[in-house]
Protein backbone atom coordinates (compact mmCIF):
# COMPACT_ATOMS: atom_id res chain seq x y z
CA UNK A 1 0.00 0.00 0.00
CA UNK A 2 1.28 3.36 -1.11
CA UNK A 3 0.88 6.12 2.15
CA UNK A 4 2.25 8.70 0.28
CA UNK A 5 -1.03 8.26 -2.07
CA UNK A 6 -3.16 8.98 0.72
CA UNK A 7 -0.89 12.01 2.10
CA UNK A 8 -1.33 13.84 -1.63
CA UNK A 9 -4.88 12.90 -1.33
CA UNK A 10 -5.79 14.09 1.58
CA UNK A 11 -3.99 17.56 1.04
CA UNK A 12 -6.13 17.86 -2.36
CA UNK A 13 -8.87 17.77 -0.35
CA UNK A 14 -8.08 19.82 2.56
CA UNK A 15 -7.09 22.71 -0.46
CA UNK A 16 -10.75 22.07 -1.27
CA UNK A 17 -12.42 22.96 2.05
CA UNK A 18 -10.06 26.20 2.17
CA UNK A 19 -11.30 26.68 -1.56
CA UNK A 20 -15.05 26.69 -0.36
CA UNK A 21 -13.72 29.24 2.76
CA UNK A 22 -12.60 31.94 0.08
CA UNK A 23 -15.84 31.02 -2.00
CA UNK A 24 -17.96 32.13 0.91
CA UNK A 25 -16.09 35.07 1.41
CA UNK A 26 -16.01 35.99 -2.27
CA UNK A 27 -19.70 35.45 -2.43
CA UNK A 28 -19.97 37.87 0.34
CA UNK A 29 -17.89 40.55 -1.13
CA UNK A 30 -21.54 42.86 -0.50
CA UNK A 31 -22.80 41.64 2.50
CA UNK A 32 -23.07 44.80 5.00
CA UNK A 33 -21.00 44.25 7.55
CA UNK A 34 -19.85 41.18 6.66
CA UNK A 35 -16.09 39.69 8.53
CA UNK A 36 -14.16 37.08 6.34
CA UNK A 37 -12.91 34.46 7.67
CA UNK A 38 -9.57 33.11 7.65
CA UNK A 39 -8.23 29.69 7.00
CA UNK A 40 -4.52 28.15 6.89
CA UNK A 41 -3.20 25.15 7.19
CA UNK A 42 -1.67 22.98 9.99
CA UNK A 43 0.53 20.06 9.63
CA UNK A 44 -0.55 17.17 11.40
CA UNK A 45 2.09 14.65 12.24
CA UNK A 46 0.12 10.70 12.83
CA UNK A 47 1.65 9.47 15.80
CA UNK A 48 1.05 5.74 16.59
CA UNK A 49 3.46 3.00 17.37
CA UNK A 50 6.60 3.56 15.38
CA UNK A 51 8.17 6.83 14.20
CA UNK A 52 5.80 9.73 13.01
CA UNK A 53 7.01 10.32 9.93
CA UNK A 54 3.58 10.67 7.77
CA UNK A 55 2.66 14.30 8.18
CA UNK A 56 -0.98 15.07 7.02
CA UNK A 57 -2.05 18.29 6.51
CA UNK A 58 -5.35 20.11 7.74
CA UNK A 59 -7.19 23.54 7.11
CA UNK A 60 -8.63 24.75 10.24
CA UNK A 61 -9.96 28.72 10.76
CA UNK A 62 -7.93 30.24 13.35
CA UNK A 63 -10.14 32.79 13.10
CA UNK A 64 -12.04 36.03 11.72
CA UNK A 65 -10.70 39.10 9.75
CA UNK A 66 -11.88 42.10 12.24
CA UNK A 67 -10.45 44.91 10.30
CA UNK A 68 -13.51 47.49 9.62
CA UNK A 69 -14.95 47.63 6.16
CA UNK A 70 -15.28 50.83 4.08
CA UNK A 71 -18.17 53.49 5.09
CA UNK A 72 -20.79 54.22 2.97
CA UNK A 73 -23.18 57.16 3.47
CA UNK A 74 -27.09 55.74 2.65
CA UNK A 75 -28.40 59.18 3.91
CA UNK A 76 -31.40 56.71 5.79
CA UNK A 77 -31.98 57.86 9.41
CA UNK A 78 -31.84 54.24 10.59
CA UNK A 79 -28.47 53.37 8.79
CA UNK A 80 -26.47 52.95 11.78
CA UNK A 81 -22.44 52.25 11.75
CA UNK A 82 -19.75 52.17 14.43
CA UNK A 83 -16.62 54.39 13.66
CA UNK A 84 -13.58 51.99 14.82
CA UNK A 85 -13.81 49.22 16.61
CA UNK A 86 -17.39 47.93 18.86
CA UNK A 87 -20.24 45.89 18.31
CA UNK A 88 -23.72 46.33 18.57
CA UNK A 89 -25.41 43.80 20.54
CA UNK A 90 -28.43 41.84 19.53
CA UNK A 91 -30.86 39.29 20.57
CA UNK A 92 -29.75 36.21 18.44
CA UNK A 93 -32.59 33.59 17.42
CA UNK A 94 -31.58 31.13 20.30
CA UNK A 95 -32.35 34.10 22.56
CA UNK A 96 -28.20 34.74 23.30
CA UNK A 97 -27.13 37.87 23.29
CA UNK A 98 -24.49 38.14 20.00
CA UNK A 99 -22.91 40.98 18.54
CA UNK A 100 -23.15 42.17 15.06
CA UNK A 101 -21.99 45.34 13.30
CA UNK A 102 -24.80 45.92 10.77
CA UNK A 103 -26.76 47.84 11.40
CA UNK A 104 -29.61 48.50 8.87
CA UNK A 105 -32.07 49.22 11.79
CA UNK A 106 -35.73 49.17 11.19
CA UNK A 107 -38.54 49.48 13.71
CA UNK A 108 -41.80 46.84 13.01
CA UNK A 109 -45.44 47.94 13.26
CA UNK A 110 -45.01 47.17 17.30
CA UNK A 111 -42.37 49.42 17.79
CA UNK A 112 -39.59 47.37 18.24
CA UNK A 113 -36.18 47.97 16.99
CA UNK A 114 -34.64 45.14 14.58
CA UNK A 115 -31.58 44.74 12.35
CA UNK A 116 -31.80 43.78 8.48
CA UNK A 117 -31.71 40.09 9.54
CA UNK A 118 -34.70 40.72 11.89
CA UNK A 119 -33.27 40.35 15.23
CA UNK A 120 -33.97 43.00 18.34
CA UNK A 121 -31.48 45.32 19.20
CA UNK A 122 -30.42 44.93 22.82
CA UNK A 123 -30.80 48.26 24.94
CA UNK A 124 -30.54 49.43 28.58
CA UNK A 125 -32.77 46.39 29.46
CA UNK A 126 -33.27 43.86 26.55
CA UNK A 127 -34.74 44.23 23.25
CA UNK A 128 -35.73 47.80 22.59
CA UNK A 129 -39.25 49.18 21.76
CA UNK A 130 -39.90 52.73 20.86
CA UNK A 131 -43.38 54.87 20.50
CA UNK A 132 -44.54 55.91 17.06
CA UNK A 133 -42.30 58.90 16.77
CA UNK A 134 -42.41 62.01 13.85
CA UNK A 135 -38.69 62.46 14.18
CA UNK A 136 -36.27 59.52 15.84
CA UNK A 137 -32.59 60.58 16.36
CA UNK A 138 -29.85 57.81 17.04
CA UNK A 139 -26.85 59.81 18.67
CA UNK A 140 -23.44 58.73 18.65
CA UNK A 141 -23.20 56.52 21.24
CA UNK A 142 -26.55 55.16 20.80
CA UNK A 143 -29.08 56.80 22.39
CA UNK A 144 -32.22 56.99 20.97
CA UNK A 145 -34.18 60.24 21.21
CA UNK A 146 -37.91 60.99 19.40
CA UNK A 147 -40.25 63.22 18.90
CA UNK A 148 -43.36 61.30 20.10
CA UNK A 149 -46.72 61.03 17.45
CA UNK A 150 -48.32 64.53 17.96
CA UNK A 151 -45.93 65.93 20.46
CA UNK A 152 -44.77 69.36 20.63
CA UNK A 153 -41.26 69.10 17.97
CA UNK A 154 -39.39 71.25 20.25
CA UNK A 155 -38.69 68.52 22.78
CA UNK A 156 -37.07 65.50 22.14
CA UNK A 157 -37.54 62.26 24.56
CA UNK A 158 -35.42 59.76 25.37
CA UNK A 159 -36.56 56.36 25.54
CA UNK A 160 -33.49 53.80 25.27
CA UNK A 161 -29.64 53.36 24.54
CA UNK A 162 -28.35 50.95 21.84
CA UNK A 163 -25.81 48.39 23.79
CA UNK A 164 -22.49 48.85 22.31
CA UNK A 165 -19.90 46.50 23.40
CA UNK A 166 -15.74 46.41 23.39
CA UNK A 167 -14.39 43.06 24.18
CA UNK A 168 -10.78 42.25 23.81
CA UNK A 169 -10.74 40.64 20.52
CA UNK A 170 -9.28 37.57 21.72
CA UNK A 171 -12.68 36.99 23.40
CA UNK A 172 -15.21 36.97 20.27
CA UNK A 173 -15.82 34.05 18.29
CA UNK A 174 -18.05 33.78 15.22
CA UNK A 175 -21.07 31.30 15.78
CA UNK A 176 -22.86 29.28 12.53
CA UNK A 177 -25.23 31.89 12.18
CA UNK A 178 -22.53 34.15 11.33
CA UNK A 179 -22.87 36.54 14.61
CA UNK A 180 -19.68 37.00 17.04
CA UNK A 181 -20.21 35.52 20.34
CA UNK A 182 -18.84 37.05 23.82
CA UNK A 183 -16.67 33.57 24.85
CA UNK A 184 -16.19 34.79 28.47
CA UNK A 185 -18.34 34.68 31.36
CA UNK A 186 -21.67 36.01 30.90
CA UNK A 187 -22.33 39.11 28.32
CA UNK A 188 -20.07 41.80 27.48
CA UNK A 189 -19.96 45.25 29.09
CA UNK A 190 -21.71 48.20 27.48
CA UNK A 191 -18.72 50.73 26.69
CA UNK A 192 -18.84 53.79 26.23
CA UNK A 193 -16.11 54.56 23.95
CA UNK A 194 -17.87 52.90 20.92
CA UNK A 195 -18.95 55.78 18.19
CA UNK A 196 -21.72 55.53 16.05
CA UNK A 197 -22.57 57.27 12.93
CA UNK A 198 -26.04 58.02 11.17
CA UNK A 199 -26.99 57.40 7.68
CA UNK A 200 -23.71 55.15 6.75
CA UNK A 201 -23.87 51.68 6.80
CA UNK A 202 -20.29 49.44 7.05
CA UNK A 203 -19.27 47.82 3.97
CA UNK A 204 -18.13 44.11 3.92
CA UNK A 205 -14.23 43.89 4.72
CA UNK A 206 -13.39 40.88 1.76
CA UNK A 207 -10.35 42.50 -0.13
CA UNK A 208 -11.96 40.50 -3.71
CA UNK A 209 -8.28 40.78 -4.96
CA UNK A 210 -6.66 38.84 -2.01
CA UNK A 211 -8.99 36.21 -2.39
CA UNK A 212 -8.90 35.89 -6.05
CA UNK A 213 -5.42 35.68 -5.13
CA UNK A 214 -5.54 32.96 -3.01
CA UNK A 215 -7.70 31.53 -5.04
CA UNK A 216 -5.20 31.16 -8.01
CA UNK A 217 -2.67 29.75 -5.37
CA UNK A 218 -4.89 27.14 -4.07
CA UNK A 219 -5.39 25.72 -7.59
CA UNK A 220 -2.04 25.41 -7.93
CA UNK A 221 -1.34 23.71 -4.96
CA UNK A 222 -4.38 21.46 -5.81
CA UNK A 223 -2.56 20.79 -9.04
CA UNK A 224 0.77 20.25 -7.25
CA UNK A 225 -0.82 17.22 -4.84
CA UNK A 226 -2.57 16.06 -8.17
CA UNK A 227 0.78 15.78 -9.82
CA UNK A 228 1.98 14.21 -6.77
CA UNK A 229 -0.59 11.37 -7.13
CA UNK A 230 0.33 11.04 -10.88
CA UNK A 231 3.88 10.66 -9.93
CA UNK A 232 2.73 7.57 -7.02
CA UNK A 233 0.64 6.25 -9.68
CA UNK A 234 3.54 6.04 -12.24
CA UNK A 235 6.02 4.57 -9.36
CA UNK A 236 3.64 2.11 -9.11
CA UNK A 237 3.30 1.19 -12.70
CA UNK A 238 6.73 0.88 -13.04
CA UNK A 239 7.20 -1.32 -9.75
CA UNK A 240 4.35 -3.85 -11.35
CA UNK A 241 6.56 -3.68 -14.92
CA UNK A 242 9.16 -4.60 -13.06
CA UNK A 243 7.80 -7.56 -11.77
CA UNK A 244 6.32 -8.86 -14.88
CA UNK A 245 9.88 -9.10 -16.40
CA UNK A 246 10.88 -11.38 -13.44
CA UNK B 1 -20.00 14.59 -5.65
CA UNK B 2 -20.22 17.73 -3.04
CA UNK B 3 -17.96 20.20 -4.11
CA UNK B 4 -18.79 22.78 -1.48
CA UNK B 5 -17.42 26.00 -2.94
CA UNK B 6 -18.75 25.52 -5.98
CA UNK B 7 -22.19 25.86 -4.42
CA UNK B 8 -21.01 28.84 -2.53
CA UNK B 9 -20.12 30.94 -5.45
CA UNK B 10 -23.40 29.79 -7.27
CA UNK B 11 -25.11 31.64 -3.98
CA UNK B 12 -22.96 34.87 -4.74
CA UNK B 13 -23.82 35.00 -8.08
CA UNK B 14 -27.55 34.73 -7.83
CA UNK B 15 -27.26 37.67 -5.05
CA UNK B 16 -25.31 39.89 -7.26
CA UNK B 17 -27.93 38.87 -10.09
CA UNK B 18 -31.16 39.97 -7.74
CA UNK B 19 -28.83 43.07 -6.66
CA UNK B 20 -28.50 43.64 -10.42
CA UNK B 21 -32.71 43.14 -10.80
CA UNK B 22 -32.85 46.06 -8.15
CA UNK B 23 -30.66 48.40 -9.79
CA UNK B 24 -31.98 48.35 -12.95
CA UNK B 25 -35.30 49.00 -11.70
CA UNK B 26 -34.17 51.54 -9.86
CA UNK B 27 -32.58 53.44 -12.77
CA UNK B 28 -36.10 52.11 -15.14
CA UNK B 29 -37.70 54.86 -12.53
CA UNK B 30 -35.43 57.13 -12.53
CA UNK B 31 -37.95 59.70 -13.74
CA UNK B 32 -40.81 58.04 -12.31
CA UNK B 33 -42.97 60.80 -10.21
CA UNK B 34 -43.01 59.66 -6.30
CA UNK B 35 -40.67 56.66 -7.08
CA UNK B 36 -38.51 55.65 -3.75
CA UNK B 37 -35.42 53.82 -4.79
CA UNK B 38 -34.88 49.91 -3.68
CA UNK B 39 -32.49 48.24 -2.14
CA UNK B 40 -30.95 45.05 -1.58
CA UNK B 41 -30.17 43.30 2.06
CA UNK B 42 -27.78 40.25 1.93
CA UNK B 43 -26.49 38.45 4.82
CA UNK B 44 -24.52 35.32 5.06
CA UNK B 45 -25.89 31.91 5.35
CA UNK B 46 -25.37 29.31 8.11
CA UNK B 47 -22.18 27.78 9.25
CA UNK B 48 -21.14 24.65 8.86
CA UNK B 49 -18.76 23.02 11.77
CA UNK B 50 -16.84 20.84 10.05
CA UNK B 51 -14.42 20.29 12.80
CA UNK B 52 -15.10 20.85 15.90
CA UNK B 53 -12.54 22.02 18.21
CA UNK B 54 -11.09 19.57 20.67
CA UNK B 55 -12.66 16.80 18.61
CA UNK B 56 -10.45 13.29 18.25
CA UNK B 57 -9.01 13.31 14.62
CA UNK B 58 -7.77 9.66 15.16
CA UNK B 59 -7.76 7.85 18.18
CA UNK B 60 -4.54 9.17 19.27
CA UNK B 61 -4.82 12.70 18.08
CA UNK B 62 -7.07 15.44 19.03
CA UNK B 63 -7.80 18.56 16.92
CA UNK B 64 -6.14 22.00 17.99
CA UNK B 65 -8.45 24.39 15.85
CA UNK B 66 -11.60 23.78 14.03
CA UNK B 67 -12.97 24.48 10.95
CA UNK B 68 -15.97 26.08 10.41
CA UNK B 69 -17.39 26.86 6.91
CA UNK B 70 -19.59 29.27 5.59
CA UNK B 71 -21.82 28.05 2.64
CA UNK B 72 -22.59 31.67 0.71
CA UNK B 73 -25.13 34.35 0.83
CA UNK B 74 -28.22 35.11 0.27
CA UNK B 75 -30.66 37.83 -0.53
CA UNK B 76 -32.70 38.73 2.94
CA UNK B 77 -34.85 42.05 2.13
CA UNK B 78 -35.30 44.04 -0.69
CA UNK B 79 -36.53 47.70 1.11
CA UNK B 80 -37.83 50.72 -0.12
CA UNK B 81 -36.06 54.00 0.94
CA UNK B 82 -38.46 56.44 2.04
CA UNK B 83 -36.27 59.66 1.87
CA UNK B 84 -37.65 62.93 -0.04
CA UNK B 85 -37.52 63.24 -3.63
CA UNK B 86 -36.56 66.49 -5.31
CA UNK B 87 -39.64 68.96 -5.87
CA UNK B 88 -40.16 70.52 -9.34
CA UNK B 89 -42.33 73.13 -10.18
CA UNK B 90 -44.40 72.32 -12.88
CA UNK B 91 -47.25 75.26 -12.86
CA UNK B 92 -50.21 72.57 -13.58
CA UNK B 93 -52.52 73.32 -10.59
CA UNK B 94 -53.63 69.66 -10.11
CA UNK B 95 -49.64 68.49 -9.52
CA UNK B 96 -49.38 68.25 -5.91
CA UNK B 97 -46.18 67.57 -3.87
CA UNK B 98 -45.78 66.35 -0.40
CA UNK B 99 -43.16 67.96 1.25
CA UNK B 100 -42.26 65.79 4.55
CA UNK B 101 -43.65 62.77 6.05
CA UNK B 102 -47.36 61.43 4.45
CA UNK B 103 -48.88 59.37 1.56
CA UNK B 104 -52.19 60.21 -0.57
CA UNK B 105 -55.13 57.92 -0.10
CA UNK B 106 -56.32 56.54 -3.25
CA UNK B 107 -59.73 54.71 -3.42
CA UNK B 108 -59.13 51.58 -5.44
CA UNK B 109 -62.13 49.49 -7.61
CA UNK B 110 -62.12 47.33 -4.87
CA UNK B 111 -63.44 49.74 -2.03
CA UNK B 112 -59.68 49.13 -0.70
CA UNK B 113 -57.24 52.17 -0.05
CA UNK B 114 -54.34 52.46 -1.64
CA UNK B 115 -51.56 54.90 -0.80
CA UNK B 116 -49.23 56.74 -3.11
CA UNK B 117 -46.45 59.99 -3.36
CA UNK B 118 -47.41 60.28 -7.07
CA UNK B 119 -49.62 64.03 -6.49
CA UNK B 120 -49.81 64.17 -10.09
CA UNK B 121 -53.84 64.29 -10.23
CA UNK B 122 -56.20 64.59 -13.44
CA UNK B 123 -59.77 65.49 -13.44
CA UNK B 124 -62.24 62.70 -14.73
CA UNK B 125 -65.40 64.08 -16.65
CA UNK B 126 -67.23 64.39 -13.81
CA UNK B 127 -64.94 66.85 -12.46
CA UNK B 128 -63.58 64.02 -10.03
CA UNK B 129 -59.61 64.44 -8.60
CA UNK B 130 -57.86 61.04 -9.91
CA UNK B 131 -54.60 59.56 -10.29
CA UNK B 132 -53.02 58.79 -13.75
CA UNK B 133 -54.66 55.58 -13.57
CA UNK B 134 -58.00 57.15 -13.05
CA UNK B 135 -58.60 56.18 -9.42
CA UNK B 136 -59.71 58.54 -7.25
CA UNK B 137 -58.42 60.39 -4.43
CA UNK B 138 -59.75 60.12 -1.27
CA UNK B 139 -61.67 62.19 0.36
CA UNK B 140 -63.44 63.02 -3.13
CA UNK B 141 -62.54 65.97 -4.27
CA UNK B 142 -65.04 67.62 -7.38
CA UNK B 143 -64.34 70.37 -9.23
CA UNK B 144 -67.29 72.10 -10.11
CA UNK B 145 -67.29 72.58 -14.15
CA UNK B 146 -67.40 75.96 -14.44
CA UNK B 147 -64.32 76.70 -12.27
CA UNK B 148 -62.18 79.17 -13.42
CA UNK B 149 -59.27 78.60 -10.80
CA UNK B 150 -57.94 75.63 -8.17
CA UNK B 151 -56.09 76.39 -5.52
CA UNK B 152 -54.60 73.86 -2.96
CA UNK B 153 -53.59 75.22 0.33
CA UNK B 154 -50.41 74.24 2.09
CA UNK B 155 -53.03 72.78 4.96
CA UNK B 156 -54.54 70.64 1.96
CA UNK B 157 -57.78 72.37 1.44
CA UNK B 158 -59.35 72.99 -2.25
CA UNK B 159 -60.95 76.33 -3.05
CA UNK B 160 -62.20 77.30 -6.14
CA UNK B 161 -63.29 80.36 -8.06
CA UNK B 162 -66.41 80.46 -9.86
CA UNK B 163 -68.31 83.02 -12.26
CA UNK B 164 -69.87 85.99 -10.44
CA UNK B 165 -68.89 85.20 -7.05
CA UNK B 166 -65.85 87.02 -6.16
CA UNK B 167 -64.90 84.92 -3.00
CA UNK B 168 -63.65 80.92 -3.66
CA UNK B 169 -65.79 78.58 -2.21
CA UNK B 170 -64.18 75.43 -0.65
CA UNK B 171 -65.09 72.13 -2.17
CA UNK B 172 -62.59 69.77 -0.26
CA UNK B 173 -59.52 68.91 1.79
CA UNK B 174 -56.93 66.48 0.98
CA UNK B 175 -55.92 64.51 3.82
CA UNK B 176 -52.50 62.35 4.57
CA UNK B 177 -51.91 59.20 5.87
CA UNK B 178 -48.60 58.50 8.11
CA UNK B 179 -47.72 54.75 8.96
CA UNK B 180 -45.36 54.21 11.29
CA UNK B 181 -43.02 51.81 9.22
CA UNK B 182 -43.24 52.84 5.79
CA UNK B 183 -40.82 50.55 4.67
CA UNK B 184 -43.05 47.87 5.41
CA UNK B 185 -45.93 49.37 2.79
CA UNK B 186 -45.95 46.84 -0.18
CA UNK B 187 -45.65 48.25 -3.29
CA UNK B 188 -48.34 47.37 -5.94
CA UNK B 189 -47.21 49.02 -8.62
CA UNK B 190 -48.58 52.25 -10.68
CA UNK B 191 -47.04 54.55 -7.82
CA UNK B 192 -49.08 52.34 -5.40
CA UNK B 193 -48.37 50.97 -1.98
CA UNK B 194 -50.83 49.26 0.08
CA UNK B 195 -51.18 48.55 4.30
CA UNK B 196 -49.00 45.38 5.41
CA UNK B 197 -48.69 43.89 8.45
CA UNK B 198 -45.35 45.26 9.29
CA UNK B 199 -46.36 48.94 8.10
CA UNK B 200 -48.90 48.95 10.67
CA UNK B 201 -52.20 50.73 10.48
CA UNK B 202 -52.46 54.04 8.65
CA UNK B 203 -52.74 57.73 10.71
CA UNK B 204 -54.63 60.22 8.96
CA UNK B 205 -54.17 63.53 9.60
CA UNK B 206 -54.17 67.36 8.11
CA UNK B 207 -50.91 68.07 5.77
CA UNK B 208 -48.78 70.65 7.97
CA UNK B 209 -50.09 69.58 11.45
CA UNK B 210 -47.87 67.52 13.59
CA UNK B 211 -45.65 64.82 11.88
CA UNK B 212 -47.35 65.46 7.98
CA UNK B 213 -45.64 67.26 5.65
CA UNK B 214 -46.84 70.20 3.88
CA UNK B 215 -48.52 69.88 0.27
CA UNK B 216 -47.36 71.94 -2.23
CA UNK B 217 -49.56 73.01 -5.59
CA UNK B 218 -48.14 73.54 -8.54
CA UNK B 219 -45.16 71.24 -8.33
CA UNK B 220 -44.34 67.28 -8.23
CA UNK B 221 -41.90 65.11 -6.26
CA UNK B 222 -39.18 63.22 -8.39
CA UNK B 223 -37.52 60.00 -8.14
CA UNK B 224 -35.61 59.83 -5.34
CA UNK B 225 -33.02 57.77 -7.26
CA UNK B 226 -29.67 58.89 -7.47
CA UNK B 227 -28.47 57.62 -10.67
CA UNK B 228 -24.41 57.63 -9.90
CA UNK B 229 -24.87 55.73 -6.84
CA UNK B 230 -26.73 53.31 -9.09
CA UNK B 231 -24.01 53.13 -11.72
CA UNK B 232 -21.34 52.91 -9.12
CA UNK B 233 -23.65 49.82 -7.17
CA UNK B 234 -23.68 48.28 -11.15
CA UNK B 235 -20.11 48.27 -11.47
CA UNK B 236 -19.69 47.11 -7.97
CA UNK B 237 -22.21 44.21 -8.67
CA UNK B 238 -20.48 43.41 -11.76
CA UNK B 239 -16.95 42.70 -10.48
CA UNK B 240 -18.42 40.67 -7.26
CA UNK B 241 -20.56 38.67 -9.98
CA UNK B 242 -17.74 37.88 -12.33
CA UNK B 243 -15.18 37.21 -9.22
CA UNK B 244 -17.61 34.82 -8.00
CA UNK B 245 -18.07 32.96 -11.29
CA UNK B 246 -13.94 32.99 -11.50
CA UNK B 247 -14.66 30.84 -8.19
CA UNK B 248 -16.54 28.58 -9.93
CA UNK B 249 -13.77 28.27 -12.89
CA UNK B 250 -11.11 27.84 -10.68
CA UNK B 251 -13.10 24.75 -8.51
CA UNK B 252 -13.94 23.37 -12.17
CA UNK B 253 -10.51 24.04 -13.57
CA UNK B 254 -9.28 21.58 -10.25
CA UNK B 255 -11.71 19.04 -11.03
CA UNK B 256 -10.71 18.87 -14.51
CA UNK B 257 -7.29 18.65 -13.26
CA UNK B 258 -7.61 15.95 -11.31
CA UNK B 259 -9.68 13.89 -13.80
CA UNK B 260 -7.51 14.66 -16.51
CA UNK B 261 -4.27 13.79 -14.84
CA UNK B 262 -5.29 10.61 -12.39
Amino acid sequence: MERGLYIAMNGAKQIMQAQASTANNLANVNTTAFRADLEQFRSQPVFGPGYASRVYAMTERPGVDLSAGALETTGRDLDVAINGEGWIAVQAEDGSEAYTRAGDLHITEQGQLLTGKGLPVIGNAGPIAVPPAQKLEIGTDGTISLVPQGGNTTVLAVVDQIKLVKPPKDQLQKGEDGLMRFAGEGNAAPSAEVKLVTGVLETSNVSAVEEMVRMIELQRHYEMQIKMMKTIEDNAAASAQIMRMG
Amino acid sequence: MTTPSLWIAKTGLDAQQTHMSVISHNLANVNTTGFKKERAMFEDLLYQNVRQVGAQSTQNTTLPSGLQLGTGVRTVATEKIHTQGNIVQTQNPLDIAVSGRGFFQILMPNGDIAYTRDGSFKMDSTGQMVTNGGYTLDPVITIPQDAISVTVGVDGTVSVLQPGNPTPSQVGTIELADFINPVGLEPVGENLYRESVSSGAPIIGTPGEESFGKVVQGSLETSNVNVVEELVNMIETQRAYEMNSKAIQTTNEMLGFASNNL
